[in-house]
């Protein structure tokens, strides 16, 4: 799944960047668009225009409701976004990918965009835990997080390079369990698929993950991740296409409409 | 592209203008744009390579892995895509004398994965093989037997994306051998076997060579249909793609590494193979 | 013989008596092609089947030797049917049109191929020798096929051919791939091995001057059909059809 969400990427990336083009300049045409948080129960109007918005996988259904919501509320504007691991993402934008708004599952993959300039300050928007994803009916009878350090069980984690798998590193360290994992993913959505698919008997994803995946992966809290949160930040990028658009976008994520949205799917407060 | 003022840099070089063998100037300016978007990015790869850390980059425990892994899965796919590979390929060529929908289908049976997304082969191999899988539940209740996160899933998932490459080599030498040479042997007391040991075999030998190289590059390189079917551990699924892939997202330097390390090992092996048993397909 | 062959020496194995006959009567279809042919050719005296392109003289060869099926009829070699057998254990030998020798393989190693399907190499090499003696190709033996003269690739074919020991030999248009200058010669030459050969024999022609030379019967085939049959003075003293009296007006064909 990893090449084809890379090649999804590009190609919307190249899309953006030829509209950008075409429609030339992208200023900020009024006083609207300031840095300062918008009030988005205001619908002022912005310059009509697509935003790419790269987002960690783990916020996929999140901002697939909250670019709805933004379109609903400034319909002259087209919100675009491109999901993926965060690190991954990182690096794209650090190599120029036309992004106006990145939000990261973390502050390390943020710290490397802010490192290269590209990001002023970023804001902290939402947190998460992990939780033990199971297939359905849990066949293998995990209990928990001890289950992990099972040999014969298959166990999926991601990769320690992307934030679900540092989340988890620091997790199992912490809990001192020798986890014997089978696969480590780039993803997050890669652990809970497998999970879905039954192919693995238990990974560790986010509890927002459980949570929309719909039932097809039952959840099993695990008591000491609570110590161990993951902040989600957000910010306009410096060299975003449509500055005024992306900087709304992102007082809409991090104002109280987000946060309700942000809420419900489970994540918490920063 | 509407008008010629953007006249490219013309050919300084004084020839007639219909010489024989030179390029109308459209043609030799695509070509050479289009070797400019064959070479320009492995130029690249070059000169942004970290040389002074080479060294230590690729003396890491976890590349030496990750090669060791890459060159031995790629080498077994190599080996069961010849096994099976070369039979297809002869029934393949045989099938002219099918009727067309039952032809037709075999070469499109044949010829889908290598027009497939490697990914969705990989969702197709864990459908099949995965635990829940059409054959694999069976092999898991029956056997014990699991097939995903194994290093032979990452040679089945080689030999998936590899396998039409063969065949087609296979195939074309087939198509291009005197078939009456296999009458002959058979006049002379060749049983089939040996008429396919000892004519048909060494006749398309070159061919079988050029596929096998082709198979064995194209599984070194494989990464969609691994990483979904096979998943990711280092040593054991990790190959030289993946991990290139992943270090890209947090170590530049290693990815960029790994990478030069897959371009040397694919150039050398086709560059080592063409010259010892290729000499057909030298340039 | 003009040519400076190592005198002929007795075949390494077998005598030449004692051959068997051949009797077909066989119906084949090839394409919208029918053939329906029945003839024997006895051992010693070679049959010449003649006609025009595409009459399907090559077909009948191809059904005798196993390598088309046919659709009706049998084929006896002595008191064997071998209509339902694969071509490897028919014991008909094949000289084709333009020779088919294994490109991949030496001279020798094309002469020892049939020894070799039923032993070690080293036997067979040591099998070929001989052949390669008796037709002149001891000096060629390491040569591939593709540095051969036309020639020289007939001989190859036929040594080839013969040291399978055929009990039955056809040959496919022996002359259409040789250099005109050459076919006399290489004629003669053949038709003397045709002779050492002694068994029952078929050869498929368009020429009259094979016909004469190489046989001593002929079988016209027109159409699938056979329309004559005799030795050529009995053609020639009154020719069935047009394209007979035709055949036997030309000087080479």
């Amino acid at each position: 799944m990893l090449r084809s969400r890379v090649a999804r990427v590009a190609l919307a990336a190249a899309v953006v960047g030829v509209l950008a083009a075409c429609a030339g300049g992208a200023g900020d045409a009024d006083g609207t668009g300031g840095p300062g948080p918008a009030t988005p129960s205001t619908a002022d109007a912005l310059e009509s225009g697509t935003i790419t918005v790269f987002a960690a996988a783990s916020l996929t259904d999140a901002f697939e409701e909250l670019a709805a919501r933004f379109e609903e509320r400034h319909p002259e504007v087209d919100v675009v976004l491109n999901l993926g691991g965060s690190a991954a993402l990182a690096q794209q934008v650090v190599a120029g990918a036309p992004a106006d708004v990145f939000a990261a599952a973390a502050e390390p993959p943020m710290a490397t965009v802010v490192d290269a300039g590209l990001a002023d300050d970023a804001t902290v928007f939402a947190t998460n835990t992990l939780e033990l994803a199971v297939p359905t009916g849990n066949p293998a009878g995990i209990a928990g997080l001890d289950d992990l350090a099972r040999e014969e069980l298959r166990i999926a984690l991601c990769d320690e390079s992307v934030p679900c798998g540092a989340a988890a590193a620091t997790l199992l360290d912490e809990a001192g369990v020798d986890a014997a994992p089978d696969t480590l993913e780039s993803d997050v959505k890669a652990v809970l698929t497998k999970v879905a698919l039954g192919e693995v008997d238990a990974g560790l994803v986010y509890r927002t993950d459980v949570r929309s995946s719909g039932g097809s992966v039952e959840g099993i809290d695990v008591p000491a991740a609570a110590s161990v949160v993951n902040r989600y930040p957000i910010a306009a990028l410096a060299e975003a296409p449509h500055p005024a658009a992306a900087a709304a976008f992102t007082a809409f994520v991090t104002g109280p409409e987000g946060r309700d949205v942000l809420d419900r799917l489970g994540f918490g407060a920063p | 592209m509407t008008a010629p003022q953007t006249t490219p840099r013309a050919p300084t070089r004084r020839r007639p203008p219909r010489a024989h063998g030179g390029l109308a100037w459209p043609v030799a300016v695509l070509a050479g744009v289009g070797l400019a978007v064959l070479v320009l990015p492995l130029v690249a790869l070059v000169a942004r390579a970290p040389w002074g850390e080479l060294g230590e980059l690729l003396a890491r425990e976890s590349v030496l892995e990750a090669l060791v892994l890459s060159l031995g899965t790629a080498t077994a796919a190599t080996g069961v895509c010849l096994m099976l590979g070369v039979p297809l390929a002869v029934l393949l060529a045989r099938a002219a004398a099918w009727p067309t929908p039952a032809r037709r289908l075999l070469r499109a049976a044949v010829t889908v994965p290598l027009v497939l997304p490697p990914v969705v082969g990989g969702i197709a191999l864990l459908l099949l093989l995965g635990r829940r899988g059409l054959i694999g539940s069976a092999l898991d209740d029956l056997f014990g037997i699991t097939v995903p996160f194994t290093t032979g899933a990452v040679v089945l998932a080689q030999v998936f994306v590899a396998l039409p490459f063969l065949v087609f080599a296979v195939e074309g030498a087939l198509r291009s051998t005197d078939r009456r040479t296999e009458l002959a042997a058979a006049t002379l007391g060749a049983s089939r076997w040996q008429v396919f040991r000892h004519v048909t075999l060494p006749l398309v030998a070159p061919g079988v060579a050029a596929g096998a190289v082709l198979c064995f590059t194209r599984a070194l390189g494989e990464f969609g249909a691994t990483i979904t079917f096979a998943g990711s551990l280092p040593g054991v699924t990790r190959t030289l793609p993946i991990a290139s892939y992943l270090a890209m997202q947090t170590d530049p330097d290693e990815a960029i590494a790994l990478a030069l390390l897959l371009l040397a090992v694919s150039v050398g092996v086709l560059l080592l193979l063409r010259d010892r048993w290729l000499p057909g397909v030298r340039g | 013989m003009t040519r400076e062959t190592p005198a002929p020496s007795p075949p390494p194995r077998g005598p030449a008596g004692a051959r068997p006959a051949l009797h077909a009567d066989v119906t084949v279809t090839r394409g919208a092609h029918r053939v329906e042919a029945a003839f024997d050719a006895l051992p010693g005296h070679p049959l010449a089947v003649v006609g025009p392109n595409g009459a399907g003289k090559s077909t009948l060869l191809a059904a005798i030797a196993g390598l088309v099926p046919v659709d009706a009829g049998r084929v006896r070699i002595g008191d064997r049917d071998v209509d339902r057998l694969p071509p490897e254990r028919r014991r008909v030998g094949v000289l084709f049109q333009d020779y088919v020798l294994f490109p991949h393989l030496t001279v020798r190693d094309n002469v020892a191929f049939a020894a070799r399907m039923r032993g070690s190499r080293h036997d067979a090499r040591a099998a070929a020798e001989p052949w390669l003696a008796r037709y002149g190709l001891t000096t060629l033996a390491d040569r591939l096929p593709g540095e051969l003269s036309g020639g020289q690739a007939q001989r190859v074919a036929l040594a080839r051919a013969l040291a399978a020991e055929p009990e039955v030999l056809l040959l496919d248009e022996p002359m259409s791939a040789l250099d005109v200058e050459l076919r006399h010669d290489m004629r003669a030459e053949l038709a003397q091995h045709v002779r050492e050969f002694g068994g029952a024999t078929v050869v498929v022609t368009h020429s009259r001057a094979d016909a004469a030379t190489l046989a001593d019967h002929v079988l016209v085939l027109e159409d699938g059909r056979v329309t004559q049959r005799g030795t050529l003075e009995e053609l020639a003293a009154a020719p069935a059809t047009p394209y007979v009296r035709r055949m036997l007006a030309t000087s080479e064909g």
